[in-house]
């Protein structure tokens, strides 16, 4: 099979235990956190104080810049702004709210179809949505539309899922590929790109019927081999048109804007119907879980509750991740809620999870040949011991995607992303300021 | 992060140091198979004296040091295994257990234990043994000679391939032979056969890539055609490849993972080196065989051609320009 992209690995993709012909719905939380950071960036300040009543759908914070605004899951009393668990930052402020179990909407403008919108307008529609990259970078989608209107040829839409578990997007596609199929269209023509492509790998053969069957002229649905990181944004790049964006490069350098195919899905919602990003699919998979499958969440529901309505976990040693197996995080404190780019709650049983507590690297090679970024990930793990800057530095630490093909094929067990996390760090804080 | 959470990736691809060792082990037991079969059952004693040796070793420098023990993870007992295939089955059994001793604990050990070393134990160990023991090391029995379990081996000492090609004259032996391996030589050397079913097996299971074997078989196939003294260049080249320890060195050493480079490119250049080494030692040293020396001095070589060659980085060299 001709590689697409340079590197990576095969791992047991296990997708079959969260169907994605079947999406679940989970009851609004008694009480919803909503973290005031769920996108790369600023956090947002509160517009809401505690004791107010608020409407599902409301917006309750916001900033500028970067800030994507976060919204009211529910209807209900604000009862505190506080820290709280968050399961990719370890605690971060969020804004609570009692769900009054009414559902009482928010007042939404009157939007109709957007195709007479300027782009500009479309912008601040999906911005005032908080509608954030939800394959997991969580980068705003308005900042991210803005910046390459006019400059590139190829809007890509990310429906790859090359992480093992996880069947969220694939449920999408599904269940309403011709969702993601009008924001495609929407987004592209919004960017002025002359080429779509629905990117897709070849383990998901529902889905690719399903967007075949509502696929407008004009719009490619490329099939690609499975291999992780498929879906890795530079990598994706690379599988769809052979560009290669350096690092510190966008991939509107290159002429390319990419979306996961969620994040497609809620720009049309936002933009058509005004409907801010309050719920998003959440695989709940792994052995660990006693009913894996796919679930539509509220922003803002407790980890705890989602594995509850997935009948909870096997036993006590399940290591929980938000995220999947490859780039998840582990969470320790289940009251952290989902946030916009939770796409998946991976529960592994402690014979399935790895112990990378190895020592001892005997210079296979086997990172440097699983690395996408042309790496050397074994002189990562000996700088970063030695505290050598110049040698990390030197060998490009921060071109790092840490995707994690370099620990998973290690079979000195070395724990390379940690390693490489805090070679990062070393050389930032040895950088002259 | 200051919470102690274990990082990703949560899962892994199930490989392990050990169980690598145990596909190179296993892929060894070829070449000593026809090593046995060929010069009898003391070259399988011999191979177990220099196994046990680099076992007890390792174990005991572990256990007196009070450190982890690594003995378990399989890289002495192929230090061990390969040393013997490198060494005549007439070699004294204490001389080849010395030789061990000294891989294992002077080359391996003393440098950090498995990964910081930079020369190849098994060949460093050879080495060693062909300065102290010289008379040891360079007769070799013929095949199919009776060769005594115990005591002395006083052997005549039978002409191999590579000393007919010192003359410089073509071998007696014919390429059949050279390729099943019954001719004279040392214990895992001789047979081209059982080292190409060990070296299938290796590549199968992924262990090793065919990038350094085949730079290294390569130039020394060209430069012997090249610089043939032979009246048949090709001859000249095919038993070139074939005698003395060329093949076990280029499937087996210079494939060693810790004393090898790590980038596609230094791996090319490594291989070639290697093969150039190899053939002007040949031709112009002392003894008949230059393979050891040869995959010893690029050994040295490992850190500057990583530093020299290091990988194209990602988005660099024009890839980025619009298609």
């Amino acid at each position: 099979m001709r590689k697409l992209f340079y590197g990576g690995v095969h791992p047991d993709a296990r997708k079959e235990l969260a169907p994605p012909d079947s999406v679940h719905a989970v009851a609004p939380p008694a009480l919803a956190v909503v973290p005031l950071r769920q996108h790369i960036g600023q956090a947002c300040r509160p517009l809401v104080k505690p004791g107010d009543a608020v409407r599902k759908g409301q917006r309750v914070g916001d900033g500028e810049g970067l800030c994507v605004p976060v919204h009211a899951p529910v209807s209900g009393i604000v009862r505190e702004i506080a820290e709280y668990p968050h399961a990719t930052l370890g605690r971060c402020e969020a804004i609570v709210i009692e769900n009054d179990g009414r559902e009482t909407p928010a007042d939404t403008e009157p939007h109709g179809d957007p195709s007479s919108l300027t782009p500009s307008e479309l912008e601040e529609r999906i911005r005032l949505a908080g509608v954030a990259g939800m394959g997991g970078a969580t980068f705003s989608t308005a900042v991210k539309l803005a910046s390459a209107a006019g400059a590139v040829d190829t809007l890509i839409v990310n429906a790859c899922e090359c992480e093992p578990y996880i069947t969220a997007d694939d449920a999408l596609l599904c269940t309403q590929p011709e969702l993601v199929v009008r924001g495609a269209q929407m987004l592209s023509a919004s960017v002025g790109a002359k080429r779509t492509v629905i990117a897709i790998e070849d383990n998901k053969v529902r889905a690719a019927e399903a967007v075949r069957a509502v696929l407008p002229s004009g719009m490619e649905l490329k099939i690609l081999p499975t291999r992780y990181p498929q879906g890795a944004e530079k990598q994706l790049i690379q599988a769809v048109t052979g560009r290669e964006a350096a690092a510190g490069k966008l991939p509107r350098d290159v002429g390319c804007a990419v979306f996961n195919a969620a994040t497609c899905a809620a720009s049309v919602r936002a933009a058509f119907d005004g409907e801010p990003l309050i719920e998003r699919i959440v695989t709940v998979s792994g052995e660990g879980v006693k009913h894996p499958g796919n679930y539509l969440v509220r922003i803002g529901t407790p980890i705890a509750d989602v594995l509850a309505a997935a009948g909870g976990l096997a036993d006590d040693g399940v290591r929980v991740l938000a995220g999947g197996p490859m780039m998840g995080f582990a969470v320790d404190d289940f009251g952290a809620p989902v946030t916009k780019g939770v796409n998946a709650v991976t529960c592994l049983p402690r014979k399935t999870a790895a112990q990378l507590d190895g020592t001892v690297c005997f210079r296979c090679g086997r990172c440097v040949a699983a690395c996408p970024m042309h790496l050397r990930p074994l002189y990562f793990f000996r700088g970063e011991r030695c505290g050598d800057a110049a040698m990390l530095e030197h060998d490009h630490v921060c071109d790092c995607i840490e995707c994690g093909c370099c620990a998973y094929a290690c079979p000195g067990h070395l724990p390379l992303v940690r390693a490489i996390r805090a070679g990062k760090q070393l050389v930032k804080e040895c950088a002259v300021p | 992060m200051s919470r102690n959470l274990p990082c990703s990736p949560h899962i892994h691809s199930g490989a392990s140091i050990s169980k690598t060792m145990r596909d190179v082990l296993i892929a060894l037991l070829a070449p000593l198979a026809a090593g046995v079969i060929v010069f009898g059952l003391r070259a399988l004693i011999v191979a177990l004296v220099t196994t046990a040796a680099a076992v007890a070793a390792e174990a005991l420098w572990c256990a007196v040091l009070r450190r982890r023990q690594t003995v378990t993870d399989g890289s002495a007992a192929v230090t061990g295994l390969l040393l013997a295939l490198t060494l005549p089955a007439s070699v004294p059994y204490w001389q080849a257990a010395l030789g061990s001793v000294f891989a294992v604990l002077v080359v391996k050990c003393l440098f950090g234990g498995l990964g910081q070393n930079i020369f190849n134990p098994a060949l460093a160990g050879r080495a060693l043994l062909m300065l102290l023991f010289p008379s040891s090391l360079v007769r070799f029995a013929a095949p199919g000679s009776e060769l005594p379990l115990t005591g002395p081996v006083d052997i005549v000492s039978s002409s191999t391939p590579l000393h007919d090609m010192v003359m410089p004259a073509l071998p007696d032996a014919s390429l059949t032979q050279m390729l099943l391996g019954t001719i004279g030589g040392c214990i895992g050397e001789t047979s081209a056969v059982a080292i190409l079913i060990g070296a299938a097996y290796l590549l199968v299971r992924g262990v090793i890539a065919p990038r350094i074997p085949l730079a290294y078989l390569g130039t020394v196939a060209v430069l012997t055609l090249v610089f043939s003294r032979g009246q048949d260049p090709v001859q000249w080249m095919l038993y070139s490849v074939l005698g003395g320890g060329v093949m076990l060195a280029a499937w087996f050493m210079a494939t060693d993972y810790v004393t090898s480079p790590v980038t596609p490119a230094a791996q090319i250049v490594y291989g070639v080196a290697i093969g150039a080494l190899t053939v002007f030692l040949r031709y112009t040293g002392l003894y008949p065989e230059g393979v050891t020396y040869a995959v010893l001095m690029m050994n040295a070589a490992v850190w500057a051609l990583e530093r020299a060659l290091p990988r194209r980085r990602y988005g660099a060299a024009g890839k980025e320009a619009r298609a």
